[in-house]
């Protein structure tokens, strides 16, 4: 009796997960489906698996494009985050003196900052920096690449800082005494040992960049550029009605993020954990 | 001579990220101080006119963005108690003894993967056309209609979308909170006879405060601060019934064109952020349990 009760309520559970997960069940479903199917029975499976939508979807999304702006900017952008801040702030705990203290202390204290305050600003000076001295940052994803830079700064030292306090100091004293110079000493000895925060700034990044709208919204306006938060965007700007082929879109958008859920499990839940902790 | 090498180095490590922090996040907001002291279109060739604190003056007696001020806070309410009690929910069951905990977790979690703006266009469908469907086939149709036409339930569902996205992100905090209470603690309840309420409620809760606290904050900042799902779920319909103040803002300046007024509203945006979350982390701070 009591196996069959456990049994119960293990059963439930699932239930319960499942219909938690209800609305990708109706994109999934929904996507294969041609608009009269759709219209028929939203809720029910698709009668045939075609892929077409999915191709018209791709075809008009520019899909495989934004896909490619999306890779380049998030890796990009995190590998200069996880190099600059991690140097920085290994440089702020091992030099404990006033300047390193206030550095520290402003990182931390513009976390709360709304990026609503500051977008108007930003495109100002961006607009500024464009007309006066030439540099193309606005409309390049090289310029989205250096905001995002600045953007992930302060959180990306926050959780080095807090992480490099707590590893001694003795191993970098031998190295120096050996004859390393400070960037040896930082790249074979530090950094490496720095990888579980590495790993967490990485989830943490991947995660806020891959989905970021506002941002690339203000700085990119060329359609070649769009990364794939803009091209869903503009999608649904389109397409509100052909509620088919909208279905097929969030789907392609979705996929990745599921394949690298399902990949990095491991890393994406210890990395979200350690990230918020330390908060 | 050692010392200049000292110097050398420090600069070579942090200027890099200081130079790039400085100018996309100081400079903006020190200048956007300043912009929030004038009256302008966002024409660069169109004057600037100083207007001291008219702005600030003029905010408090704009109903549009006193409205969604109140959306705001009405939402982050509702959205900040559902989120919690259902990530502590759903962390006391997977940490439990079921044998699908971890597929659980798995699929709890999932949603906050994926970003806002997408999450909002999967539910605007639900809610539009799933609902009106499912409304006409069982008849319900008080119950399951667009429910993005009307005000208050637009506004349900935004804290609706709001909780499902977040719920499994906090329930991953509140996870670590639960494991790392101490066993004997909970031996010694257990031992004194304690049934599941009062362990739950004199045990439980004060062990994991320190969970609390930094899930009130999360939730807190990221309800306060809503956007993507405000714009692709309702977009502010019907008729700015769900407007948040981010998105007040954004239409203010983008939409509207003014630049100045917008600022000031982005300031006063900050200093409602900054004010709740010190305020929250204080507080809780203050009934965590010293081990």
């Amino acid at each position: 009796m009591k196996k069959i009760s456990k049994l119960l309520i293990e059963f439930l559970a699932i239930i319960v997960c499942i219909c938690y997960l209800f609305p990708i069940y109706i994109v999934l479903t929904n996507s294969f489906k041609n608009r009269q199917e759709l219209y028929e029975n939203m809720l029910a499976l698709p009668q045939k698996l075609s892929f077409e939508f999915f191709r018209t979807a791709m075809e008009k999304m520019n899909f495989m494009k934004a896909f490619g702006n999306s890779l380049l900017v998030t890796v990009i952008s995190i590998a200069i985050i996880t190099v600059l801040a991690s140097m920085t702030a290994w440089m702020l705990v091992r030099t404990d003196n006033k300047l390193s203290r206030v550095l520290f202390m402003v990182f931390v204290a513009t976390l709360i900052i709304p990026f609503q305050t500051i977008m108007m600003p930003l495109m100002q000076v961006m607009g500024w920096v464009r007309d006066t001295l030439h540099i193309p940052i606005l409309n390049t994803l090289g310029g989205l690449i250096y905001m995002n830079v600045g953007f992930g700064a302060s959180m990306a030292v926050f959780l080095y800082h807090g992480f490099i306090k707590s590893i001694p100091i003795s191993l970098e004293e031998a190295a120096t005494i050996d004859g390393c110079n400070r960037f040896k000493v930082f790249w074979k000895i530090v950094f490496p040992m720095l990888k579980p925060t590495t790993v967490t700034v990485m989830i943490l990044d991947v995660i806020w960049i891959w989905n970021d709208y506002l941002l690339p919204s203000l700085v990119l306006s060329s359609k070649a550029l769009r990364t794939i938060p803009l091209s869903t965007a503009s999608f649904f700007g389109q397409f509100t009605i052909e509620w088919n082929l909208a279905m097929a879109g969030l789907m392609l958008t979705i996929i990745p993020v599921i394949l690298f859920y399902l990949a990095a499990q491991k890393y994406i839940v210890k990395g979200v954990a350690a990230g918020a902790v330390k908060q | 001579m050692k010392k200049r090498r000292d110097i050398a180095w420090y600069a070579l490590f942090v200027l890099p990220l200081v130079f790039v922090f400085t100018t996309v996040v100081i400079v903006p907001f020190i200048i956007g101080i300043g912009y929030s002291f004038v009256s302008w279109d966002g024409m660069s060739l169109n004057e600037k006119t100083f207007v001291g604190f008219d702005n600030y003056t003029r905010l408090f007696q704009d109903l549009r963005f006193l409205t969604s001020a109140g959306h705001t806070v009405l939402f982050t309410i509702f959205a900040v108690l559902l989120i919690n009690i259902l990530g502590l929910a759903f962390a006391f069951i997977v940490t439990g003894k079921l044998r699908v905990r971890n597929v659980a977790r798995t699929m709890l979690f999932m949603p906050y993967l994926i970003g806002g703006l997408i999450l909002g266009y999967i539910w605007k469908f639900i809610f539009t056309d799933v609902f009106k469907a499912i409304g006409e086939m069982t008849g319900c149709t008080s119950v399951f209609f667009s429910w993005l036409l009307d005000p208050k339930h637009a506004l349900f569902a935004m804290i609706i979308v709001t909780t499902w996205q977040m719920a499994g992100y906090i329930m991953i905090i509140y996870i670590n909170g639960i494991q790392a209470m101490p066993e004997d603690v909970l031996e010694a309840a257990k031992v004194d006879g304690a049934g599941f309420w009062p362990t739950l409620l004199r045990i439980k809760f004060p062990l994991i405060m320190p969970s609390f606290t930094i899930c009130l904050f999360l939730t807190l900042s990221n309800c306060f601060k809503i956007f993507d799902v405000n714009l692709s779920l309702t977009g502010g319909g019907p008729n700015n019934a769900t407007e948040m103040m981010a998105m007040n803002i954004y239409n203010e300046i983008f939409s509207l064109s003014n630049f100045g007024y917008g600022q000031a509203k982005a300031i006063i945006f900050f200093i409602a952020v900054a004010f709740l979350t010190l305020i929250q982390v204080s507080i809780t701070k203050r009934k965590e349990v010293e081990m």
